[in-house]
């Protein structure tokens, strides 16, 4: 474990020796990816300024869905988003390389192209998710106080775990970088509101199918306290640790049948 | 050479295949989905420090057989083992006790010095530093190693890189060395400094060694024995000499004549190929008779330059070999 450990902060490293080369070009993913972020919460500020209300929740609710849900997609995006780079692997027959090692294939890919130029993003959704709950005004208690800390950190689960599953298609299916882009951009942005405004065919499948509503929705009315106005009990919002693991695990199983069916490529 | 099979072979394969799934069009939108074989049920058995030689037309599923075999594809059917294990699910197991070198897929790091990737080495496989330090000190040496150490792999040749991904596959001490195509694109005396290093390497005895290649000259260099496999199957299995016996290799006796002869000499068991240069030169086949009987004929009749034994040629028999399976 220890030896494991070590080998792949010595990918990691050899990623930065190799990434110092390229310095302006970091500086300049990391500075403008940062704006991305600001620009995500103004939005929902923007809509406040024509409503007072979304979808039943007010601003400093909807905020800190939004926050929440921003943190957990950063972290995600940070630790596993890399990984739709698989594709490349897979159409290039790269993975022969990475299966050939005594390590884990999806720990070699991550640390072999682990993003530092996304770290900024993650320490800003940070100070925005804090600031949130400083003006939320929340009515705290000792359950709430974890919950605080467990949710972005579940939310980070279930993107990563979206990520991953993603990523799996590629052994399938070559061409599927947009299709799984679909589920992870597009999944940050529906969790960033509360689930109440999307018609109920949209809730069935990504708020409760795909588990997205417990990224920044149902952990949001917990920490509120307030029920939910589509009526699921007030027990379900804390179960948002139990959803992430059982999508993560989930995708760990997909991503060991995707590379069994690895093809490789003539040589 | 010892070549005694100890208790557990190094690979051991029964009925080994691999389908893959193709899917053809048929029409403006539908298509078919047709099964290939790339290997079609192959047994082998290799022993402990063995050099096998694994050769076939381009296709015939030599490489798939070694991707197996390393933990990269799942067969489809059959049983395998290598080092003791079978090698999908012990995948990371196996990792530590076979080296790879599939030319094409590199196992360094393009944007750093070869050195580096050495380094990087030897922390993914854990190798204990003055384990690792011994052996690389030996691969230095004798793959010559220092002059392009501190150079960026990206800008090493490609014999240059190939030496590197040698050592890269030996430096954590692996038991089977797994080579696909090792000197394809070479020049000659990059080719030769290689096959000398690889035949030292299989000569020791310590490690069992199997390569793909499309070069002659490194079956007769390095492999004492060669599994020939088309069409995904095992087609001949053992020494070279076995190969020119079954196939009927001949070899041939070329006689250079002062003038040339009225008529060509009758000996039982050999036979004229041909005549070139106005009767200068005859070329005669020898059916497994010795040249000895053949040449004293020849000294009776007077008019001899010169006499060469040809020993038969290995392309041939193969190039024969692939066209029959064809």
């Amino acid at each position: 474990m220890g030896d494991s450990a070590r080998a792949y902060r010595e990918l990691v490293r050899a990623q930065i020796r190799s990434q110092s080369q390229y310095r302006l070009s970091f500086a300049l993913d990391a500075g403008l990816t940062s704006v991305m972020t600001l620009l995500e919460i103004l939005t929902v500020i923007v809509l406040f300024r024509v409503t007072p209300e979304l979808g039943g929740f007010s601003l400093r609710e909807a905020l800190l869905i939004a926050a929440l849900c921003e943190f957990g997609f950063h972290i995600a995006d940070l630790a596993v988003g890399n990984i739709e780079d698989v594709n490349r692997y897979v159409r290039l027959g790269l993975m022969d390389s990475v299966l050939v090692r005594p390590l884990s294939p999806l720990g070699q890919l991550l640390a072999t192209d682990f993003p530092f130029r996304k770290v900024g993003r993650v320490v800003q959704s940070a100070a925005l998710y804090v600031g949130v709950l400083v003006y939320a005004d929340l009515d705290w208690t000792p359950a709430r106080a974890v919950l605080a800390v467990v949710a972005p950190l579940s939310a980070a689960a279930l993107f990563s775990a979206v990520f991953v599953a993603g990523a799996t298609v590629a052994f399938w299916w070559i061409d599927s970088g947009e299709i799984a882009n679909a589920f992870t951009y597009g999944g940050r942005q529906f969790g960033s509101y509360p689930v109440t405004v999307y018609p109920s065919w949209l809730r069935s499948v990504f708020a409760y199918g795909l588990g997205l509503a417990f990224a920044g929705y149902q952990p949001a009315l917990a920490l509120l306290g307030r029920p939910d106005p589509l009526g699921t009990p007030a027990w379900v919002a804390w179960c948002t640790p139990a959803v992430a693991a059982v999508a993560w695990t989930a995708a760990l199983l997909l991503w060991r049948t995707g590379i069994r069916q690895y093809r490789s490529t003539g040589s | 050479m010892s070549r005694t099979p100890r208790v557990t072979p190094a690979i051991r394969a029964t009925g080994l295949r691999k389908d893959f799934t193709v899917k053809r069009k048929a029409g403006r939108l539908r298509r078919t989905t047709h099964t290939v074989a790339a290997v079609a049920g192959v047994d082998l058995t290799v022993g402990q420090g063995e050099t096998v030689g694994y050769i076939g037309p381009n296709g015939a599923g030599k490489s798939t057989t070694l991707k197996m075999m390393t933990g990269v594809l799942t067969p489809s059917g059959g049983e395998l083992s290598v080092c003791g294990v079978e090698p999908v699910p012990r995948r990371k197991q196996l990792a530590r006790r076979i080296g790879v070198v599939f030319g094409q897929r590199s196992q360094l790091w393009w944007d750093l010095p070869l050195r580096e990737s050495f380094r990087m080495l030897r922390y993914v496989y854990a190798v204990p530093e003055a384990e690792h330090a011994e052996r690389l000190a030996a691969c230095r040496e004798l793959l010559d190693l220092d002059a392009f150490l501190d150079t960026p792999v990206r800008q090493l040749s490609l014999g240059q890189r190939m030496r590197g991904e040698i050592t890269a596959a030996l430096l954590h001490g692996p038991r089977v060395l797994f080579l696909d195509e090792p000197t394809i694109g070479l020049d000659v005396v990059s080719k030769q400094a290689l096959r000398g290093f690889l035949a030292d390497l299989g000569a020791g005895g310590d490690v069992t060694i199997m390569l793909t290649t499309h070069d002659l000259a490194d079956i007769e260099r390095l492999c004492p024995r060669l599994v020939v496999v088309d069409h995904g199957r095992v087609v001949h299995d053992g020494t070279l000499a076995e190969l020119h016996a079954r196939h009927g290799s001949q070899r041939r006796v070329v006689v250079d004549l002062d003038t040339p002869y009225d008529e060509l000499p009758h000996v039982p068991g050999a036979k004229v190929d041909r005549v070139e240069d106005d009767g200068h030169r005859v070329v005669f086949a020898l059916d497994g008779v010795p040249a000895g009987g053949l040449i004293a004929r020849l000294a009776q009749q007077g008019g001899l330059r010169d006499v060469a034994v040809l020993e038969p040629d290995i392309e041939e028999v193969v190039a024969r070999l692939y066209a029959r399976g064809a």
